[in-house]
């Protein structure tokens, strides 16, 4: 976005503001990256239960007869699998495979479905939809502007929604309109830190009484940067860092998400890769000697760094790194380059955090 | 992390550094300021001792969750001994950033650079 543009700001700006939060420039808004501290944000989510603020995330419908048919064209998941109420991740590919976007798409409706897409790629995302969408019979919405977007997450956050609600909560990967505090909501079964909850799209004008109402209920505002790192624990992966144009979804590790027989839009590049094996291949890893790896470090004998911070929950160095094929394997030790200083690194079995063993 | 504090006594370099000298011998560290910007600590690999610091340039990293920092020297010298505690126990920076959050002692190799830093009141006019 260039500099001459100002920052949007979501709903919930003057509840950031009031909670002391730190705002930076995120995709084009001024979203809090953190409030009291990354580290008692991260420890909130993982045992007990926190609120962000994801408005800035984009929303895009697709209706009509022709509907399904259309996204089966241009999402690399099998839409006709996604049942009434259902969710699906997916990718959004170029013809030669390269990774526009990942997704989340809920069907909302028979011949009604609403993909979120990251703030960054919205713009993007929606002018190559509605390109694709020529000869089908559907309408494809920008409806980012109709929606706030609240996830709440953490081993107590369904609980507290549930409380809250007049309907029982849809299970995990289910999405259902329902009352949230007295607001009309579109609750989804879906997050992005490993831990159980809901994610909350209400009306914009809703967004301050829906997050009072939480707050009030002792759920903790959380902000970008420990968003980051309990994604990265898990392994979910982030546009922009894992995730881009010049690398396709089965080096990313996202084969499971690509079902090439739908014929999408780079169904043929993502099969090539499939049944010829990719180069390289994106892994979690673990620092063994100390030290914290950083988005753009090389990979000592090829690859890079694409996401790296500590790792608040394991006490050590994580990232993800695209490295040769060959090195992929769990247990291989490999060296990153941190601004000229070799330091040692080991391929992890995914996801680098759970529960079960911590 | 306690409230904004800048002792009297120490000597402040504008790259949000401090120094505490004691004859020929100057604890370094990084102020208030520079800790909250940087947020809690989460990494500081200290330098090496015997090695040599120069005013004005890096000498060691502190990194949090989401940045890297360097940390520049406000005087020149020979680093004599390093707060190998921070390695465990990083976050003492945040906490105690003048007191057992310092980094690195050095032996000045020219102590008439310490004219060329900032009181506490001229620092402090230079955060506002």
């Amino acid at each position: 976005m260039p500099d001459a543009s100002p920052l949007l700001r979501t709903p919930l700006h003057a509840r950031h503001v009031e909670a002391g939060a730190r705002l930076v420039p995120f995709a084009g808004f001024e979203m809090p990256v953190q409030y009291a501290g990354v580290l008692a944000e991260h420890r909130a989510v993982r045992e007990n239960a926190g609120v962000f603020d994801v408005s800035h995330m984009g929303e895009v419908e697709t209706s009509g007869p022709g509907a399904a048919a259309f996204l089966q064209r241009v999402l690399s998941n099998d839409v006709t699998r996604i049942a009434l109420s259902g969710a699906q991740y997916s990718l959004l590919c170029r013809e030669d495979g390269g990774v526009l976007d990942d997704l989340f798409t809920y069907r909302l409706g028979p011949e009604r479905y609403l993909t979120v897409t990251n703030a960054a790629n919205h713009a993007k995302d929606l002018a190559w939809l509605q390109r694709q969408a020529e000869g089908f019979d559907c309408t494809v919405t920008d409806r980012a502007a109709d929606y706030a977007m609240l996830a709440v997450q953490g081993p107590r956050a369904r609980d507290i929604v549930q409380a809250m609600s007049e309907q029982p909560l849809p299970a995990r990967f289910t999405a259902q309109p329902g009352r949230v505090a007295g607001c009309e909501v579109l609750i989804c079964g879906t997050g992005y830190t490993g831990e159980d909850g809901v994610e909350l799209l209400p009306r914009p004008q809703d967004a301050v009484a829906l997050w009072d109402a939480l707050t009030a209920r002792g759920v903790v505002p959380i902000g970008l940067a420990a968003r980051d790192t309990l994604r990265l624990e898990v392994c979910f992966h982030l546009y922009g860092n894992d995730l881009m144009e010049s690398r396709g979804p089965i080096e990313a590790g996202l084969g499971w998400a690509c079902k090439e027989e739908t014929g999408f839009i780079g169904a043929e590049a993502v099969r090539a890769v499939r049944e010829a094996g990719p180069t390289e291949k994106l892994v979690p890893f673990v620092m063994t000697a100390g030290g914290l790896a950083r988005q753009g470090n090389p990979v000592v004998g090829g690859g890079e760094v694409t996401s790296g911070t500590m790792g608040p929950s394991l006490g050590v160095g994580i990232g993800m790194a695209y490295v040769p094929a060959a090195l992929a394997v769990p247990g291989t030790e490999f060296e990153i380059d941190v601004r000229g200083k070799k330091r040692p690194a080991a391929v992890h079995t995914k996801p680098l955090y759970s529960k079960e063993t911590p | 992390m306690a409230d904004a504090s800048y002792p009297e006594d120490l000597l402040y370099h504008p790259e949000h550094d401090w120094a505490r000298i004691d004859g020929e011998i100057a604890t370094l560290g990084i102020t208030w300021y520079a800790q909250d910007a940087l947020g809690e600590v989460v990494f500081f690999d200290p330098p090496q001792m015997g090695a040599k610091v120069v005013k004005d340039e890096s000498y060691a990293e502190v990194e949090s969750v989401k940045a890297v920092s360097d940390v520049i020297a406000p005087l020149s010298g020979e680093i004599v001994e390093v707060n190998t505690a921070l390695s465990d126990h990083p976050e003492t920076i945040n906490e105690d950033a003048y007191g057992e959050g310092w980094l690195i002692k050095v032996r000045m190799s020219d102590p008439s650079e310490g004219d060329g830093l900032m009181s506490q009141k001229d620092y402090v006019a230079t955060l506002s």
